[in-house]
């Protein structure tokens, strides 16, 4: 077990050491969602009523967070579906550590990033005109619920990456699922626009549950959007930690036991 | 003592339903080589996946070390070393980065695995482009890199598969040095290839698959002997054909055989440089000028030609189309 989980801090030290030797994969990371800050705030703020007090900005941030960090899905996926097409996996396969090691650093690695960039549209944030308002404590708190997020959705990335044979492909996939999936919800603009199914799908989506939950934490009253008070609309953070808690739930075995047998078929 | 020992191993991948292995037997005795030679398709790279824990057979059995692949997995992975087909290295991290974090990953202390990494880079000639990441290393150099990765912890046994497939004959030549070193410090190795003079060069003993099963096995020697050594190939004009097949038939004292498209007539000769010579000076006193002549060591066609009845890219035509075909350099 110790030695499980020092081999997942060299994992772990692997991917930064990445980060370090590339610099424009972190650069490239932190850029597109400060992009999307910006233009958000300024090409649609305008015309989106939030009905938030100090703007659209309030009302747009906890979404932005939570789309940046549903693409670790997309990050933790063609990272892993490269380093299985090169043979890496053969090699840390058969060498003498846990099954587990691998899968975990990475994750864990991918979270590291996650905080670095969630730092980065913070800042951006910050400059163009958000303030969050709830108390340093709710706001680390928003920070880690987001952390976990990404965390959890980058076993749904290690599984997806481990079943497939090409990392283009598994970046491909991955975001057109992830990318319509943080639009169908209340990241951007409240789901009472929406048509009534799309609507229901909207209150259920994970991404929603989250961002709600977070806007809550960073002191907005909770701005759904929804009409029909469902459960998720009313309980925002605790349907986001039965999510959180159950993909973990399925997918870091499904995971590990995908690592282990990888190429056997 | 045996080493490795293979029995019976039977592999069927379900897709494509190919039959890799079909009842492959094999065994390597402690400090010697062996060099698994076959073409693309011959279930090469199965078996030494199977004997690194990578896969699982279908049925048999395999030891490596006296331990049970199948049943004590994570203990045959503490004793052996592997180096694939691929350089299975991190491009992106420099030569160093590697080497240091895989010694980790075999529970070296920190400072042990810096002063492991950099005996191995110093042994492999890699000292120099240590801090560069390895996507600007030659294919030779990741090779060297990738295989010093398979010995930061002295393996019991090593795996090398097809390690000098897509090199070109400079990182070959290096390769080579660097496994007769390993060779003469006594390690045993299990080599794939399908490259018959590397066999030759590396290899104590050899083995011969075809369609995953085991079609001839011995010394390099004595498969030679088997094979029939050297050829002895001459071209001439067509009215000189029936000439020249007496005369290398005499020389050779083996029925000489004409491909006649090519007029091409090749025989079987043992004491190879004296019977072109013999066979030369025939030829200048008949005043028959040959417009081409050479001496062909066997090659992998010639071990499949004549232990199969089929060539070796035959061999490859005729699977799945599962891997790219790589050309014999």
């Amino acid at each position: 077990m110790k030695n499980a989980i020092s081999d997942a801090m060299v994992i772990t030290r692997r991917q930064l050491l990445l980060l370090f030797r590339v610099p424009e994969v972190l650069i490239f990371s932190t850029i597109q969602p400060v992009m999307f800050v910006l233009l958000f705030r300024y090409v649609f703020g305008g015309s989106i009523t939030s009905g938030q007090p100090g703007g659209y900005v309030q009302f747009l941030m906890p979404g932005i967070f939570v789309q940046t960090v549903a693409f670790t899905l997309a990050g933790t996926a063609s990272g892993l579906a490269e380093d299985m097409t090169k043979g890496l996996i053969d090699r840390y396969r058969s060498l003498p550590i846990a099954r587990s090691a691998l899968v975990f650093g990475k994750t864990l690695g991918d979270s590291a990033l996650n905080i670095v960039v969630l730092f980065a549209m913070g800042l951006a944030g910050f400059i163009v005109g958000w303030r969050p308002d709830s108390g340093i404590m709710k706001i680390t708190f928003a920070f880690l619920f987001l952390l976990a997020f990404g965390y959890s959705l980058s076993w749904i990335g290690i599984f997806v990456g481990l079943s497939a044979k090409d990392a283009r492909v598994v970046q491909n996939i991955s975001f057109l699922t992830t990318f319509p999936l943080t639009f169908l919800s209340n990241a951007f603009a409240p789901t009472t626009g929406m048509p009534r199914p799309l609507q229901y799908f909207a209150e259920w989506n994970p991404v929603s549950t989250v961002v709600a939950a977070c806007r809550e934490l960073f002191g907005l009253t909770n701005q759904f959007g929804a009409t029909a008070g469902s459960f998720p609309s009313q309980h925002p953070l605790m349907m986001s930690l039965i999510y959180m808690v159950a993909i973990m739930a399925i997918f870091i075995p499904l995971s590990v036991r995908k690592y282990t047998s990888a190429g056997k078929s | 003592m045996k080493s490795v020992s293979a029995e019976q191993l039977v592999k069927i991948y379900k897709k494509g339903n190919v039959k890799a292995l079909d009842g492959l037997s094999l065994d390597v005795e402690e400090g010697t080589v062996l060099s698994v030679l076959g073409p693309n398709g011959a279930g090469k790279t199965t078996v030494v996946r199977i004997l690194a824990t990578l896969l699982s057979p279908d049925s048999g059995s395999a030891t490596v070390a006296g331990i049970d692949v199948i049943k004590h997995p994570e203990k045959v992975r503490e004793v052996i070393g592997l180096s694939g087909q691929y350089a299975a290295v991190d491009e992106i991290l420099t030569g160093w980065d590697n080497l240091v974090m895989f010694g980790r990953l075999y529970h070296l202390s920190k400072s042990a695995a810096i002063k492991r990494a950099e005996e191995l880079l110093e042994r492999f000639s890699l000292t120099e482009s240590a801090r560069r990441p390895i996507k600007t290393y030659s294919g030779g150099m990741r090779r060297r890199l990738d295989l010093a990765a398979s010995l930061i912890v002295q393996p019991k046994v090593l795996f090398l598969d097809e390690p000098t497939t897509g090199l070109d004959p400079r990182g070959r030549q290096e390769m080579w040095e660097v496994i007769e070193e390993l060779v003469k410090g006594g390690v045993t190795l299990l080599l794939t290839t399908q490259y018959l003079d590397e066999a030759d060069q590396l290899a104590d003993d050899i083995v011969v698959i075809d369609h995953g099963r085991v079609i001839a096995r011995g010394t390099s020697d004595a498969l030679k002997k088997e094979i029939g050594g050297e050829r002895l190939e001459v071209v001439v004009e067509q009215s000189q054909i029936a000439r020249t097949m007496e005369l290398v038939t005499r020389v050779s004292g083996a029925k000489a055989t004409l491909d006649e498209g090519l007029r091409q007539i090749s025989s079987p000769v043992t004491q190879g440089s004296s019977a072109l010579i013999e066979v030369l000076r025939s030829l200048d006193e008949e005043g028959i000028h040959p417009l081409d002549i050479a001496l062909k060591r066997p090659s992998l066609d010639d071990v499949f030609m004549s232990l199969t009845g089929h060539g070796a890219e035959e061999a490859v035509a005729a699977e799945s189309g599962k891997k790219s075909k790589r050309g014999r350099s």
